[in-house]
């Protein structure tokens, strides 16, 4: 089976946006989870836990945008113009998480603390609700005119199968900080974040059993690759397997494999999500309508150009991470230079 | 209002509040490369407190930058969808690239230069510092790329596209080395540099006055000011070079910038004015046949003049003008300054006396009206294309958002960019305030 470079594209928006939900997603959990602890140095020990990371693995999203932006320019145009009000709050959320960082611990005073501890908060909440809205949008369809225009106006994108995916993902995030967070934390903290796991695992569960019976009822097209292709059901079991391992990692004391397995889970999803949608990167409800990456694709010479720029810049960035990880590995020490 | 002009306001604001923090953060990171060079070399605990230091104030700017730079990324698909589907080609792999080039390189040793103190040794640190500043700079690279290629567009050809018509690259290299990059590229990180040398300057000049923290201040100042006066000449030049640029590839810019008007006849140069766009005469001093003598060698030789153009292929003539004169005055100012700064810096004996100090403090407002204004002759004088001579600026526009929608978003960015610049300059003052820890020249760097 040969690859063409529309689909090796498609494989690497996909890629960079797995890895931003992968990474962000869990810096976006401890964002939703912030409000549960009280003291004053416990939260700081949630921020200082991302605090080095989080920027970076905001960077998956900036490039995975500009990689749509340069492979397929009418699905970066239609969906970030057809979202207009949604886009909009999204920005303000990425601004407001990223600045609660950095201000919080500047200066003493309660009220100050409080108010970026409630920005930080509710910031990574409604950003992660809006992008699971957002995708949820995309993979049921939307109204699409000839030339790839939205029209189907503010009100239709916060239909039932949008909203539940936008839970999902607050769901999903919030289990991944998690378990990130019992990887980062030791003492009193780490036993309150344990005891989260396990119920962060079953409100993810129902929700993306919900899902999952949504899609299977209402959006047939998602699982035609799987009807076509039998063997790609090892993904979603894979999958369900790898949320299933978390609780028995952190049981032996095996952080950093419960960690893993839960970006296993993400990433597993993202696939789900992919292999569902593939040629489609939106759904039209007309399927006529529908940008696919083959009517939606830039010039063959730029997609060919960008993958030298990729193959040059993708082994850079996984230098980079895999270092920055493993320099900033171990648990939490707050000290002069901290959030 | 139509959202042409809503969705142009927007995006005026939205960068010109982001281009508040990138020039910092090149600038900064260049300072802070010799800051910490210099420790490396002498190993004096003063370098060490002052790297410290400036390293605080870098992470507060770099953290605006992030947070108001995501909206730009954004904000080409949201507002102006059409002119995304005609460029994606070219202006998408630019950020692409901006991207996976600059961002990762950048946040990934940002960690390292704020939090890595103890856990890398002093080589290592001193790499993850010059890897920052490397970072910036391949960012301004690409965006002023993608910038240059909307004024001066090349090595592309028009397609028509199932999805309308589009710029196809045919040649990447004469993409990225359009006409204009190199002169505006250069121009451009001039700038930056001059932004961050002059808040150094400043800051110095401020803890001089008061007598405090002055072992620190006047090594600080020395650096502001080396780095200051190797950039302000070096943006004179550039932008002598700009404006040669301009006028063989933007002409009716170049006109708006100096208002010149006849069709073709040798052209003055204004040292101030203000423009009388209907009579087509400017009030104010000009030094006659100036401005051919520059681009020309000849003070007869004819410019082409705004009338050369039609009317609707014209900019904004008032504002190109009086920003470009800002510009120019303010760069001029800016280089007497350094050059000031450099002259107490050589004759170290003598302290600069305070007037000056009370100017030095001043002057980190230069350089951040300067790129401003700098940026507004580029853009309003590029109109009223959005990619110059091939797609008006009203044919860019997302047709699927509203009027309405512009104005919630705009006036949501009013009110959050208000605050997020009055805490930035509570924050950045506090820091100040407090000077350099005392702590940090104890501190000893873990061994590698």
């Amino acid at each position: 089976m040969s690859i063409d470079l529309n689909t090796v594209w498609f494989l690497l928006v996909g890629a960079l946006l797995a890895g931003y939900a992968v990474l962000d997603g869990f810096d976006l959990g401890v964002g939703i989870l912030h409000l549960f602890v009280d003291r004053d140095e416990d939260r700081r020990v949630f921020i200082n836990a991302i605090g080095p990371v989080w920027d970076g693995n905001e960077v998956w999203l900036v490039t995975g945008g500009g990689a749509l932006f340069a492979a397929f320019p009418p699905v970066y145009a239609g969906v970030f113009s057809g979202f207009y009000p949604a886009m909009i709050l999204l920005l303000f959320a990425l601004i407001f998480r990223a600045v609660a960082i950095e201000f919080r611990s500047k200066q003493p005073m309660l009220w100050w603390r409080r108010a970026w501890d409630v920005s930080f908060s509710v910031a990574s909440f409604l950003g992660s609700f809006l992008m699971g809205v957002a995708f949820g949008n995309v993979i049921r369809g939307i109204r699409l005119d000839a030339g790839g225009e939205y029209i189907g106006g503010f009100i239709a994108l916060l239909n039932p199968y949008a909203l539940l995916t936008g839970l999902t993902t607050v769901a999903l995030f919030a289990m991944h900080g998690a378990i990130y967070l019992v990887l980062k934390t030791e003492g009193g903290i780490q036993a309150t974040v344990r005891g989260w796991v396990n119920n962060a695992i079953i409100v993810f569960v129902i929700c993306y059993a919900a899902t999952t019976m949504a899609t299977l009822l209402y959006l047939p097209h998602m699982g035609q690759a799987f009807k076509a292709s039998p063997w790609l059901f090892a993904l979603p079991v894979a999958t369900m397997l790898a949320i299933a391992n978390v609780p028995r990692e952190i049981f032996r004391g095996r952080e950093w494999r419960a960690f893993l397995s839960s970006c296993a889970t993400v990433f597993g999803l993202m696939a789900l999500v992919g292999f569902g949608m593939f040629p489609d990167l939106v759904r039209g409800v007309d399927p006529s309508t529908s940008l696919s990456v083959y009517n939606a694709a830039s010039s063959p010479g730029t997609l060919k150009t960008m993958l030298v720029i990729a193959g040059i810049g993708i082994p850079l960035v996984l230098a980079y991470t895999v270092s920055i990880y493993w320099i900033f590995r171990g648990k939490v020490k707050l000290d002069a230079m901290s959030y | 209002m139509d959202v042409t002009l809503l969705s142009r306001i927007q995006f005026a604001l939205t960068i010109a509040f982001h281009y508040l923090y990138p020039p910092l953060s090149i600038g900064l990171g260049v300072a802070l490369v010799v800051m910490e060079g210099l420790y490396l070399k002498t190993r004096l605990p003063i370098y060490q407190q002052m790297t410290r230091f400036w390293v605080r104030v870098f992470g507060l700017t770099f953290a605006l930058g992030v947070a108001t730079g995501i909206v730009m990324e954004f904000e080409f698909g949201t507002n102006w969808a059409a002119y995304s589907r005609f460029v994606g080609d070219v202006f998408g792999s630019a950020l692409a690239a901006e991207g996976i080039f600059a961002f990762f390189l950048e946040s990934g040793f940002l960690a390292l230069l704020l939090f890595g103190w103890d856990k890398v040794g002093p080589g290592l640190h001193f790499f993850s510092t010059v890897m920052v500043c490397l970072g910036a700079h391949f960012s301004a690279i690409w965006i002023v790329v993608a910038n240059s290629w909307m004024q001066t567009p090349a090595g592309f050809r028009l397609a028509e596209h199932g999805l309308g018509r589009r710029a196809e690259v045919t040649d990447f290299w004469a993409m990225v080395f359009n006409p204009s990059t190199v002169e505006r590229l250069t121009h451009t990180v001039l700038g930056a540099w001059q932004a961050g040398a002059f808040l150094v300057i400043s800051v110095s000049a401020y803890y001089l006055l008061k007598g405090t923290f002055e072992d620190f201040a006047r090594r600080s100042l020395r650096v502001g000011v080396g780095l200051a006066l190797v950039a302000s000449l070096g943006s004179l030049a550039t932008g002598h070079l700009s404006a040669e640029g301009v006028s063989r590839h933007q002409p009716p810019k170049l006109a708006a910038m100096v208002a010149h008007f006849p069709v073709s006849a040798p052209a003055d140069l204004y040292l101030f004015g203000w423009v009388d766009e209907p009579g087509g005469k400017v009030h104010g001093m000009a030094v006659p046949g100036m401005l051919s003598w520059i681009l020309h060698g000849d003070a007869s030789a004819p410019v082409a003049g705004l009338r050369a153009f039609a009317p609707e292929d014209r900019p904004a003539v008032q504002v190109v003008f009086q920003s470009y004169h800002l510009m120019v005055a303010v760069g001029m100012t800016l280089i007497g300054l350094a050059a000031a700064g450099a002259f107490y810096t050589w004759r170290r004996e003598v302290s600069p006396p305070a007037w000056l100090l009370r100017l030095f403090v001043a002057s980190v407002l230069g350089p951040q009206i300067a790129n401003q204004a700098g940026w507004m002759v580029a853009e309003v004088g590029r109109q009223p294309w959005i990619v110059y001579n091939l797609m008006r600026t009203s044919e860019g526009i997302s047709r699927s958002v509203s009027a309405g929608a512009v104005v919630f978003s705009l006036v949501l960015f009013t009110l959050v960019y208000v605050l997020l610049f009055a805490l930035f300059l509570y924050l950045l003052d506090a820091k100040i305030k407090h000077g350099p820890l005392s702590g940090d020249l104890a501190a000893s760097p873990k061994r590698a």
